[in-house]
């Protein structure tokens, strides 16, 4: 049963001749919050797409909880899955994204109930308790019936926080949540996502905040050029970084 | 528009508003020009007020007018359906797909309307049997032509054919006008492709989609009186025949038009309406700060009540 939550082996993406990833080895076990990190253009986001197959992989193979990503094996051939089949993979892994990308003409409540409803086929009725339930974790259940536009950044991203738990997703892909917040409103959302690692969900969080990495995170991974450059425990990748790369990059963020 | 007294301020200083001497005059000039056009219109004898009273319920007009409105709501809502077909078409990634919808726009905007119409018309003498069947193989079904292109199926196919094609364009802008990010959103929470579309795209593109879709049908309720070249007769066409015995053109024609306004009138309230319905969640600008709307006012759905007021403070529930 040690199965890894995430397994990515030797994945590549290009767009047209232009190769973004490299060769991608990692592994992401149960209960781990792992952060990536490095520089713009480095890819980080491309590998976070590609594991809930917003992008398609160019190369190499991917397992999500033993569930091989985008295809299905049978003898030595691999069938590319049918775009249905593939959104239903993709329930099983939350994402967050920078912008939030909130539904602007549903409530909160809405947003988060959106998913059990129309794609789990859940009753409304017990879409809406376990939605406020959510919205109560992230500190907002008195503003189930905002719509987008009347919340603050920072509770708008809360809001997309629940809507990707509401799914259940076996893990959780962060694309920089706080990059597009205020300074005084990044606080509350990795407050959120603190709470979350400690109630052991499994996340990836691509991030440039290195107070969170050293103290929410188990791995921290770093990436440049489409390429894993090292990993390790935070304190050994932050503070004692082996590979110049890392080094450089580190002492022009934490400069 | 304010024109209370100004009150002190705190401070013991006096607001006075701005005046605007330019505005005032503008106005009296038009409602000034207004009343005499109105005036010189009741008081030409010439323009038979009378006779437009006799008229404007008569009942062949009125047959007119049902008919111009239901081939107004129906071509229109063929349109849109098609519009949105052909929206989807032109965006989809299959290339045989996009062309076509591109070619079918081309062509039917490429034309005049009233060349389709009679295309319809006549379509009977250019192929006198519609038939089911596999190209150059056995025919399972053939009906003869005549029997289903009447003149209301001609002007039907006419109008909502060519509408469909201008619909298209117009959702087709529509659907673009929205962030990729909503639909990776909506991927990321698995829904389908029809799922994404249906629940995510259209009811935002709406919002684009719906005041030049006001505009078509407006377009289409006067475009109805085109159909008289193929011998369907709606608002226009009773008025003309009924003018054509009288000789009463003007005061008939004034008849006609204040039908058209009157319904014009009516669909720019359906308008509004349809409007504001989608602008839910769109109305407050997008500001730092929330406006605290009257959320809290009506209690919650169903589920377990919020505690009155939870701030951003944070307890794992498990
Ligand atoms: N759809 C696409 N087509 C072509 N190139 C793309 C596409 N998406 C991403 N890229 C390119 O891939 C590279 C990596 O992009 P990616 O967004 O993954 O970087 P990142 O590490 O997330 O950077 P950032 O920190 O700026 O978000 C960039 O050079 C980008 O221009
Ligand atoms: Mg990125």
């Amino acid at each position: 049963m040690n199965e890894p939550v995430l397994r990515a082996h030797n994945v590549r993406k290009s767009f047209g001749h232009l190769e973004i990833l490299k060769g991608i080895t990692l592994e992401v076990q149960a209960g781990q919050v792992a952060c990536l990190l490095g520089p713009s253009g480095s890819g980080k986001s491309t590998f976070l797409r590609c594991i809930n197959h917003l992008e398609k992989i160019s190369d190499g193979e991917m397992w999500v909880h033993g569930d091989r990503i985008g295809y299905r094996r049978a003898g030595n051939k691999l069938h590319e899955l049918k775009e249905n089949e593939t959104a239903k993979q993709r329930a099983s892994v939350g994402m967050v994204f920078q912008q939030f990308n909130l539904f602007p003409h549903r409530t909160a409540l809405e947003n988060v109930i959106e998913g059990p409803t129309i794609v789990q086929r859940k009753s409304r009725a017990k879409a809406m308790a376990e939605g406020m339930e959510l919205l109560d974790r992230v500190g907002l259940a008195d503003k189930y019936q905002h719509y987008p536009s009347q919340l603050s950044g920072g509770q708008q991203q809360r809001v997309a926080i629940a809507r990707a738990l509401a799914l259940k997703p076996k893990l959780m892909l962060f694309d920089e949540p706080t990059s597009a917040l205020d300074p005084e409103l990044v606080g509350e959302v990795l407050e959120v996502m603190t709470s979350l690692a400690a109630s052991g969900m499994t996340m990836i969080v691509v991030t440039h905040e290195m107070g969170f990495a050293k103290e929410v995170g188990d791995v921290v991974h770093f990436m440049a050029d489409g390429q894993l450059v090292e990993s390790g425990s935070p304190r050994q990748v932050l503070e004692d970084p082996r590979e110049p790369r890392t080094q450089a990059f580190l002492s022009k963020v934490l400069a | 528009m304010t024109t209370r007294t100004p009150e002190p301020q705190e401070n013991g200083l006096v607001i006075v508003p701005a005046r605007y001497l330019g505005r005032w005059i503008a106005a009296v000039a038009v409602v000034g020009i207004l009343l005499m056009l109105i005036y010189s219109m009741f008081a030409n004898e010439r323009f038979h007020w009378d006779v437009v009273g006799e008229y404007l319920f008569a009942a062949p007009v009125m047959a007119g007018l049902g008919r111009t409105l239901m081939l107004t709501a129906i071509s229109m809502l063929i349109g849109i359906v098609l519009g949105i077909v052909v929206a989807v078409c032109r965006l989809s990634a299959n290339p045989i797909l996009s062309t076509a919808a591109w070619a079918y726009s081309w062509f039917f905007r490429g034309t005049p309307l009233m060349v389709q119409l009679l295309f319809w018309f006549f379509l009977a003498a250019l192929i006198p049997n519609i038939g089911l069947g596999i190209p150059f193989g056995p025919q399972l079904l053939s009906i003869d032509t005549n029997s289903v292109i009447s003149p209301f199926t001609a002007a039907l196919l006419g109008l909502s054919l060519n509408e469909g094609a201008y619909m298209g364009e117009i959702v087709r802008s529509g659907i673009r006008s929205i962030a990729a990010g909503q639909t990776e959103a909506a991927k990321a929470i698995g829904m389908s492709r029809l799922q994404t579309m249906r629940r995510v795209i259209l009811p935002q593109a709406m919002r684009v989609i719906i005041p030049p879709t006001g505009n078509e049908t407006i377009g289409m309720l006067k475009y109805t009186s085109l159909v008289i070249v193929i011998g369907y007769s709606e608002l226009l066409t009773s008025v003309s025949i009924i003018y054509s015995r009288n000789f009463q053109t003007i005061p008939l024609l004034i008849v006609a038009a204040i039908w058209y306004l009157a319904v014009t009138a009516v669909l720019s309230v359906g308008q509004y309406f349809v409007e504001r319905h989608f602008e839910r969640g769109f109305t407050p600008i997008k500001g730092k700060k929330p406006a605290a709307p009257a959320a809290s006012a009506t209690g919650p759905v169903t589920g377990p009540t919020p505690a009155p007021s939870i701030e951003p403070e944070l307890e794992p529930s498990k």
